[in-house]
C-alpha cells in the first residue's frame, strides 16, 4: 500500500551523528578518488548543485515561502527558514554590500563538520563545499543566478564560518508566465 | 469520481504526468486543436467559458491532453484574457461539466487538476500533490529533472490523495 508520508518531525529525526559520518566517508572517499583538492571542492559543489535543484522543491511545497521581493528578503529566508529547517541552525545576516547584492552567512556551528579536524595535506580543500552547491542550485531554480563560496572556515583556522553569497542576475530565459 | 485527471506540466509546458480517473459517456465527442473556438466570458473575476450549442455540446466533458494546447491554452490565452495587468495565467476555468485548477510553483512547475464544479478542496489537494512530487519525484535519485515521472511511489500516493479529497474534501493537519 502507499507509504503514508509522516511529516511529524519525531518519526522523521535522524541521528545526526549517522549524518556527520555519512558526508564524511563522502568527503574522504572523494579524496581517495581525486587526490586533488581542487577537483574535490568543484565535486563538492556539483553534488551540492545537484542537491540544491531538487530540495528547493521540497521546502516551496514545505515552507509555503512566497516569492521574495528583494535579496535581503531572500538572504533572511535562507538564514531563518531554509538553515532552520534543514540543518538546525540559523546563522546570521551581515556585512551587506554597498549596492545589496553581497552579504554574508555567519555560521555559529556547522552539524557537517563536527568532530572534523582538516590535516595538513588538505589545507585547500573546502571540507563544506556541498553547502554552497546547494545553495547555488535552489536559487537558480528559482530565476536567481548566484555566487557562492566560503570567505572564512573555522576548519581552516578562522574563528567562524562564512558563506559569502553574491548576486549575479536574475535568470530570464524560463521565468514562469506573468512574471516580469 | 469527482476528480477527473491529474496533469504535471514542467517548466519547457512539456506533460510530465498525466492521471485520468474519468471515463467520459460521450453523446457526441468534438476533438478541438489550437486556436479553440471557445466562446469565454470575464464574469466577475473569473474566466468563464461559455459554448454555444455547436454540433449537440452544451460541455466540455473530456479535454483533449496534448502538452501544446495545455501551454497555450493556460497561459498565453489566459494572460491576454486577463482584466489584470501582469497575470500569471489561468488559476481556474469553470464550465458547467469541470473545473479546471491550475497550480504552480517559483520553480515553473505546474499541477492542472480537473474536477466536478462540485467538488471542494481543490487548493489543498494541489499543495498536496506538490509535496508527494517534491517527496517521490524529486527524491528518487533516479528520476531527471524535467522528464516524464514514471515513479511508482508516486502514482500510488497521488492516488491515496485523490481518495482523500474526494471523500473528505479537505486535508487535516500532519497528513
Amino acid at each position: 500500500m502507499s507509504r503514508q508520508s509522516n511529516r511529524t518531525t519525531d518519526s522523521k529525526k535522524m541521528n545526526s551523528e549517522l549524518f556527520t559520518l555519512t558526508y564524511g566517508a563522502l568527503v574522504t572517499q572523494l579524496c581517495k578518488d581525486y587526490e586533488n583538492d581542487e577537483e574535490v571542492n568543484k565535486q563538492l559543489d556539483k553534488m551540492g548543485y545537484n542537491i540544491g535543484v531538487r530540495l528547493i522543491e521540497d521546502f516551496l511545497a514545505r515552507s509555503s515561502v512566497g516569492r521574495c521581493q528583494d535579496f535581503r528578503e531572500t538572504a533572511d529566508v535562507i538564514a531563518k527558514v531554509a538553515f532552520k529547517m534543514y540543518l538546525g541552525i540559523t546563522p546570521s545576516v551581515t556585512n551587506w554590500s554597498p549596492a545589496g547584492d553581497e552579504f554574508s552567512l555567519i555560521l555559529e556551528s556547522n552539524p557537517l563538520v563536527d568532530f572534523v579536524e582538516l590535516p595538513d595535506n588538505h589545507s585547500t580543500l573546502v571540507y563544506s563545499n556541498l553547502l554552497c552547491g546547494v545553495l547555488r542550485g535552489a536559487l537558480e531554480m528559482v530565476q536567481m543566478a548566484v555566487d557562492v563560496k566560503f570567505a572564512q572556515d573555522s576548519l581552516r583556522g578562522d574563528n567562524v564560518t562564512e558563506i559569502r553569497m553574491k548576486f549575479i542576475k536574475r535568470i530570464e530565459e524560463n521565468l514562469p508566465a506573468g512574471d516580469e | 469520481m469527482a476528480i477527473f485527471s491529474v496533469y504535471v506540466v514542467n517548466k519547457a509546458g512539456g506533460l510530465i504526468y498525466q492521471f485520468d480517473n474519468y471515463v467520459p459517456r460521450a453523446e457526441a465527442e468534438k476533438t478541438f486543436s489550437y486556436p479553440l473556438d471557445l466562446v469565454l466570458k470575464i464574469h466577475d473575476e473569473k474566466v468563464v467559458v461559455s459554448f454555444g450549442q455547436r454540433d449537440g455540446i452544451r460541455g466540455m466533458s473530456s479535454v483533449a491532453t496534448s502538452s501544446g494546447v495545455f501551454r497555450i491554452l493556460l497561459f498565453a490565452i489566459g494572460s491576454q484574457l486577463s482584466p489584470e495587468v501582469g497575470s500569471s495565467g489561468i488559476e481556474m476555468l469553470e464550465t458547467d461539466m469541470f473545473k479546471l485548477h491550475c497550480f504552480q510553483t517559483l520553480t515553473g512547475i505546474k499541477f492542472i487538476v480537473l474536477a466536478d464544479p462540485r467538488q471542494s478542496g481543490i487548493d489543498a489537494l494541489l499543495r498536496k500533490i506538490y509535496e508527494i512530487y517534491s517527496d517521490f519525484a524529486l527524491k528518487n535519485p533516479f528520476y531527471s529533472l524535467e522528464m516524464p515521472i514514471r515513479c511508482e511511489l508516486f502514482d500510488q500516493n497521488l492516488k491515496g490523495a485523490l481518495e482523500i479529497a474526494e471523500k473528505a474534501g479537505n486535508f487535516g493537519p500532519g497528513s
